[in-house]
C-alpha cells in the first residue's frame, strides 16, 4: 500500500464547518483532513477480502446447525454424509482433538474470572438454536450443503429457559453444566445510598430494557485456510483478533507456532468478529483434508447463529437535591448472556463500572449479573456494555430535570465530573474530563428549533452524554508492539499486527510514523495483521489500538529518529537536540530568538540514512508499549482504576414524531467528543457519523427478536439496519483537549461515538410526545402506545394538579 | 442442472461463460469470471453490496439471473473507473472520506452513477433515496451524500 493524498488533502468540503478549529497547526499531517490511503484501493475494487482469496484445489465447507435451543444431542450418524459425492470430511465433536478449551480471547495475560468455556463442536446437551453442531467439506458449495443435510443428528428436546430474569431463579432449567446460569455477578458499593436517598429531595425510579442487536458488517463471517509446505495451518480470515492462533492450535493440540493467522481488510467487525467465527472450523477441516478451505457465512446464519449485543433488563434509582445535585444511584443490571458465556463478564464489567455515566455521584450501589439462557448467545458489540447504561442513566438524567424544572443541560452541567474527580468506582481521574464542553457544544449545533410540518407532528430535543473506556480492562496487562524502519532507499516501513477493521488503523499509524520521521504519507508503506510477519500487536477491539499500537509506532519511531539525529547530529557537528527532521531533511535550529545567523545547510534524510547503514547503526526499530496494568481485585465490590482512560462526549438530537403513525424522524443529529487530538480530522469525522448512526439504528430500528430460542427475524428486510433516508446529516463537533494517553495525547473514539446517540433520541422523543419510552427500539408501535397511555393519565388526572411522572 | 451458455460484456470485453437457470448474476460473475470486486453483502436483495450497472441501470447482481444478463452490458466497479483513469465519483469518494471498510463502496459508486445518470442535479434528499437501496455500516452515510453531492455540483459547473 502506498499513500497518496496529496492533491485532496487540500480540498475541503462544503458542509457546516466544525465548531472548533481542527487543524493542528504544529504538525505537518496529524491532525489534518486526509484521505486514506486504503480508500484508493477501495474504490477501483482491488481490496482483496477474506473471501476474494481463491486457491487452487479449494474446497467449500458447510456447517451443520442445531435445530434446537435446549436439547439432548442423543445421536449423530454421518454415514451416508460422507458417502455422497465430492464429500472430503463430515466432522463432529468427536474429531476435534480438543473439543472444549478456556477461551481467553486473544492475548496476553491470563484474568481470573473472565475465561469462559469455548466448545467447538456440540456435545452431548444443545445450547442455543444454531450452535454447531458438524462440519463438512466438498468439492462444491452445493454439495457440502447436500451433505450437512444428510447427517442424520437425533435430539431429545429440552424445556430450556429463555429469559435472563427467570434463568437466574433457583429451579431453573440449567442451560450448561454448572449448578447455577448465572455466569457472574459484579457489585460496586460506595457510600450510603439507603441513607442518601432518605436525604434526598427527589428521588426517580424507572425500569428499562433493551434488545439482542446484530453488527451487520456487510461482509459476513468469511475465512480460508491451509496448511503451508512447512506443516504449518495458516488462516485467512475476517477476524478482529488474529491471536486467536493460540486458541486455534490449543483446539488442534499443536504448538502456538504451528497455527498462522492472516487478517486482510476486513468488512468491518463492531465487536462481532473479535471471538473465533470459522477458524477453528476452516483449521480442523483443511488440517484433515489437507486441501484449502472455504467458509463464508450467509447472511441468515450470521444473524441466527453468531454473536448478539446484550438484552439488559436495568432497574434505577437516582437521588437529587433540589438543585439538581446528585446524591445516589443505584442500579441493577442483568444481562443475558445467551447459551455460553463468551465475553459476557468483561462486557457486564463495562456496565457495572459505566453504570453512573460522567457524573460525580457520592453515594452509589450496583448489582450486576449476567445470566446464560438458550438465547443465541451474546458478545461484544460496539460500546460493549456501555450503551445499554448510557440509555438508562441518561433517560434518569432527563426525568431528574424534568421533575426539579432544569433543563436537561443544567441538570448536567451541575454533575459532570471534571479532572480531578471520582468514578463510581472511586479512580480519581487524572487526564481530560470535557463532557460539559462536549454538552455545550453539542447543544448550540442544533441551532434554531425547526417548527413542525403540521399539526400531526411534534418536534422534541434531547441531550445524552456518555462515558466509555479506550483500552482494554487493565486486569488484561495489555500490550502492543511495532516495527518502524527505513529502507535503504529511504521508503519507510511500519510493521503492525493490527487488524483493520475499517475504521483506519493502519492508516493512523502511517500518519504517526510519517509525523515524527519527517517524511510524506506516500512514503510510508504498512504491513498488518498477520501472525508470522508483523509484530503482534493485540486485538482491534476495545478502542484501543491507535491508544495502544499509536503509542507502539511512535515509541518506534521516535527510537529511529534518535539514531538518525544522533549520526546527523556528528554529521553537522551539532547537538542532536537542535536538530529537526521535516520534509526528509534534518535541519538546525538556532539556539535562540535572536540567533540571526544563518545556520548550516539542512542535511538530506537519504545521506543520513546512508550513513547510518554504512556505520552499522539501526534503521529501525522494535517497540513495545505496555498500558498500566494490575491484578483482578474484589469484583463484590469493584473499586479503583479498571481502565487506561475514558473519552467523554454528547450526542444532541433534534425529532420529528408523526403522532397519527408513531413515526420518529431526526432531524438534526449532532456527535461532539473530546477526541484529545485527532490523528486524522476527516477519519475522526467519519467515525462520529458512523457511531451516531449505529446509535440511531438502535434507537429506532434495530431489533433482533429471539422468541423461546428462535430467531424470528433473521434477514434484514426483517432486522432493519439504517439506510440513508432513515438518517440525516450527522455534525460532527471534534473538540481536542490533547490530554488523552494515545499518541499525541488522542483519545478513542471508535465505540465512544455511538453510546450516547441513542439516548438521546430518545430523549428527544420523550420530550416531543411528553412521556417517556422505556424499551428500545422505539418502534412506531410502542411511540403510538405510549401516546394512547399518556391521554389516558392526562385524562384521569385532568381537574387535578401535580399529576405522577410520566412512565411508559 | 441444464447448462446455458451465456455471453456478457463484462467492463467494455465480451465474455463467454456456463450458467444454469438458477445460477444468479452474483455467483457467475464472482465465482466463474474472478469479479470479486463484485460483493456479496447477503444474496437476498436486501444490501446492495452487490449492486452492478447493467445496460446501465443498477441491479442486485443476487437477485438477477445470469441468463437474463445474456448479451448484455454488465459494468462493474472496475468497469468504471481505474487508477490511472478514475471516474469523478471514485476520486471524490476517496476525497470525501466517503470509505471506510469499503465493503459497500463498489455497490455504492455504482448505485451514485446511476442516479446521476438519471438525475445529473439531484438534491441531497434525492441522493438519499437514490442510495437508499444500498447500506453502509460504518460511515452513516454523510460522507458519501456529500461526495455524489460534489460530482453533480461540479459537474453543475463545468456545463453551466
Amino acid at each position: 500500500m502506498t499513500i497518496d493524498t496529496a492533491t485532496a488533502a487540500q480540498r475541503t468540503v462544503e458542509r457546516p464547518a466544525p465548531a472548533v478549529e481542527v487543524q493542528a497547526p504544529d504538525y505537518t499531517h496529524v491532525g489534518h483532513r486526509l484521505p486514506r490511503h486504503d480508500a484508493r484501493d477501495k474504490v477501483f475494487g482491488q481490496t482483496k477480502y477474506a473471501d476474494d482469496h481463491h486457491m487452487e484445489g479449494m474446497l467449500h465447507a458447510k456447517v451443520l446447525r442445531s435445530a434446537h435451543a435446549a436439547a439432548r444431542l442423543v445421536s449423530i450418524d454421518t454415514s451416508a454424509a460422507e458417502r455422497m459425492p465430492g464429500v472430503h470430511a463430515v466432522l463432529t465433536a468427536r474429531d476435534v482433538p480438543c473439543n472444549e478449551t478456556t477461551s481467553k480471547f486473544g492475548q496476553t495475560h491470563t484474568a481470573g474470572g473472565f475465561e469462559g468455556l469455548y466448545r467447538v463442536l456440540a456435545d452431548k446437551k444443545v445450547r442455543y438454536l444454531g450452535e454447531a453442531v458438524a462440519l463438512v467439506a466438498a468439492e462444491t458449495l452445493e454439495q457440502a450443503e447436500r451433505a450437512a443435510q444428510a447427517v442424520d443428528v437425533r435430539y431429545e428436546p429440552l424445556p430450556g429457559v429463555f429469559d435472563p430474569r427467570e434463568a437466574m431463579k433457583p429451579g431453573a432449567y440449567r442451560v450448561g453444566e454448572e449448578d447455577t446460569n448465572v455466569v457472574c455477578t459484579y457489585r460496586i458499593h460506595k457510600g450510603d445510598v439507603e441513607a442518601a436517598f432518605a436525604a434526598a429531595d427527589v428521588v426517580v425510579e424507572h425500569s428499562y430494557h433493551v434488545p439482542f442487536g446484530d453488527h451487520v458488517y456487510l461482509e459476513p463471517e468469511s475465512g480460508i485456510a491451509w496448511v503451508d509446505e512447512d506443516g504449518v495451518i495458516t488462516i485467512r480470515v475476517s477476524t478482529q483478533v488474529i491471536e486467536h492462533f493460540r486458541d486455534v492450535a490449543d483446539i488442534m493440540k499443536l504448538p502456538h507456532n504451528k497455527v498462522r493467522v492472516i487478517a486482510p481488510m476486513l468488512g468491518g467487525g463492531f465487536g462481532g468478529k473479535e471471538d473465533i467465527t470459522v477458524e477453528a472450523y476452516l483449521a480442523l477441516l483443511a488440517y484433515r483434508t489437507r486441501r484449502p478451505v472455504s467458509l463464508t457465512y450467509t447472511r441468515e446464519e450470521s444473524l441466527l447463529a453468531h454473536s448478539k449485543r446484550h438484552p439488559y433488563y436495568m432497574t434505577y434509582r437516582t437521588g437529587a437535591k433540589a438543585d439538581g445535585t446528585l446524591v445516589a444511584v443505584e442500579a441493577e443490571l442483568v444481562s443475558d448472556a445467551g447459551g455460553y458465556a463468551f465475553l459476557s463478564p468483561w462486557v457486564l464489567l463495562y456496565s457495572t463500572v459505566c453504570a453512573t455515566g460522567p457524573y460525580v455521584v457520592p453515594n452509589v450501589k450496583v448489582d450486576a449479573h449476567t445470566v446464560l439462557t438458550n438465547n443465541t448467545f451474546t458478545s461484544a458489540y460496539r460500546g460493549f456494555g456501555a450503551p445499554q447504561v448510557c440509555f438508562a442513566y441518561e433517560a434518569q438524567m432527563d426525568a431528574l430535570a424534568a421533575r426539579l424544572g432544569l433543563s436537561p443541560l443544567e441538570i448536567r452541567e451541575r454533575n459532570f465530573m471534571h479532572t480531578g474527580d471520582e468514578t463510581a468506582t472511586g479512580h480519581v481521574m487524572q487526564t481530560a474530563v470535557w463532557t460539559d464542553e462536549t454538552a455545550r457544544q453539542a447543544f448550540a449545533a442544533l441551532g434554531e428549533p425547526t417548527p413542525p410540518r403540521s399539526s400531526r407532528e411534534r418536534v422534541g430535543r434531547g441531550l445524552a452524554s456518555g462515558m466509555q473506556s479506550y483500552g482494554r480492562l487493565i486486569y488484561m496487562h495489555d500490550t502492543s508492539r511495532s516495527f518502524v524502519g527505513f529502507e535503504l532507499d529511504g521508503s519507510l516501513v511500519v510493521r503492525c499486527g493490527v487488524q483493520d477493521l475499517g475504521g483506519g488503523q493502519a492508516s493512523s499509524l502511517a500518519t504517526i510514523a510519517a509525523e515524527v520521521l519527517g517524511v510524506p504519507l506516500e512514503d510510508v508503506t504498512v504491513y498488518f495483521g498477520d501472525t508470522a510477519l508483523t509484530p503482534l500487536a493485540g486485538t482491534t477491539t476495545a478502542t484501543r489500538q491507535l491508544y495502544m499500537s499509536g503509542n507502539a509506532t511512535l515509541k518506534a519511531a521516535r527510537a529511529v529518529r534518535d539514531n538518525l539525529a544522533a549520526m546527523a547530529g556528528e554529521m553537522l557537528g551539532v547537538s542532536p537536540e537542535r536538530l529537526e527532521l521535516k520534509d526528509r531533511a534534518f535541519h538546525v535550529l538556532a539556539v535562540d530568538d535572536a540567533d540571526e545567523s544563518p545556520g548550516p545547510e539542512p542535511l538530506s534524510l537519504d545521506r543520513v540514512i546512508k550513513a547510518c547503514a554504512s556505520a552499522g547503526v539501526p534503521l529501525g526499530d522494535l517497540a513495545q508499549f505496555n498500558a498500566p496494568a494490575r491484578e483482578v481485585g474484589d469484583m463484590q465490590n469493584v473499586r479503583g482504576q479498571i481502565f487506561p482512560d475514558f473519552t467523554f462526549g454528547t450526542h444532541a438530537a433534534e425529532v420529528a414524531v408523526d403522532v397519527d403513525t408513531g413515526q420518529v424522524q431526526v432531524l438534526k443529529f449532532v456527535a461532539s467528543f473530546d477526541v484529545g487530538q485527532a490523528i486524522n480530522c476527516l477519519s475522526a469525522e467519519g467515525q462520529l457519523e458512523g457511531g451516531s448512526v449505529c446509535g440511531l439504528g438502535y434507537a429506532l430500528l434495530e431489533d433482533l427478536r429471539i422468541e423461546r430460542g428462535k430467531t424470528v427475524t433473521p434477514a434484514l428486510d426483517t432486522y432493519l439496519v439504517p439506510t440513508a433516508l432513515d438518517t440525516p446529516d450527522v455534525q460532527a463537533v471534534i473538540i481536542q483537549s490533547r490530554g488523552g494517553v494515545g499518541p499525541f495525547g488522542a483519545k478513542g473514539i471508535g465505540e465512544p461515538s455511538s453510546t450516547s446517540g441513542a439516548p438521546a433520541i430518545a430523549n428527544a422523543v420523550a420530550d416531543a410526545i411528553g412521556t417517556r419510552i422505556t424499551e428500545l427500539p422505539l418502534s412506531p408501535e410502542r411511540v403510538l402506545r405510549a401516546l394512547k397511555q399518556k391521554d389516558a393519565r392526562d385524562e384521569r388526572a385532568s381537574g387535578r394538579d401535580g399529576a405522577p411522572p410520566p412512565t411508559a | 442442472m441444464e447448462r446455458y451458455e451465456v455471453r456478457i460484456r463484462l467492463n467494455g470485453a465480451w465474455v463467454t461463460t456456463e450458467a444454469t437457470a438458477a445460477d444468479t448474476l452474483l455467483e457467475v460473475l464472482r465465482d466463474r469470471l474472478g469479479a470479486h470486486e463484485v460483493k456479496n453483502g447477503c444474496g437476498q436483495g436486501d444490501c446492495g453490496a452487490c449492486t452492478v450497472l447493467l445496460d446501465g441501470k443498477a441491479v442486485n447482481s443476487c437477485l438477477t439471473l445470469a441468463v437474463q444478463a445474456d448479451g448484455r452490458e454488465v459494468t462493474t466497479i472496475k468497469g468504471l473507473g481505474t487508477p490511472d483513469h478514475p471516474h469523478p465519483l471514485q476520486e471524490s469518494f476517496v476525497e470525501h472520506g466517503a470509505i471506510q471498510c469499503g465493503f459497500c463502496t463498489p455497490g455504492m459508486v455504482l448505485a451514485a452513477k446511476a442516479l446521476l445518470d438519471e438525475n445529473p442535479t439531484p438534491s441531497r434528499d434525492e441522493i438519499r433515496e437514490g442510495i437508499s437501496g444500498n447500506l453502509c455500516r460504518c460511515t452513516g452515510y454523510t460522507k458519501i451524500v456529500d461526495a455524489i453531492e460534489d460530482v453533480a455540483t461540479r459537474r453543475r459547473h463545468v456545463e453551466g
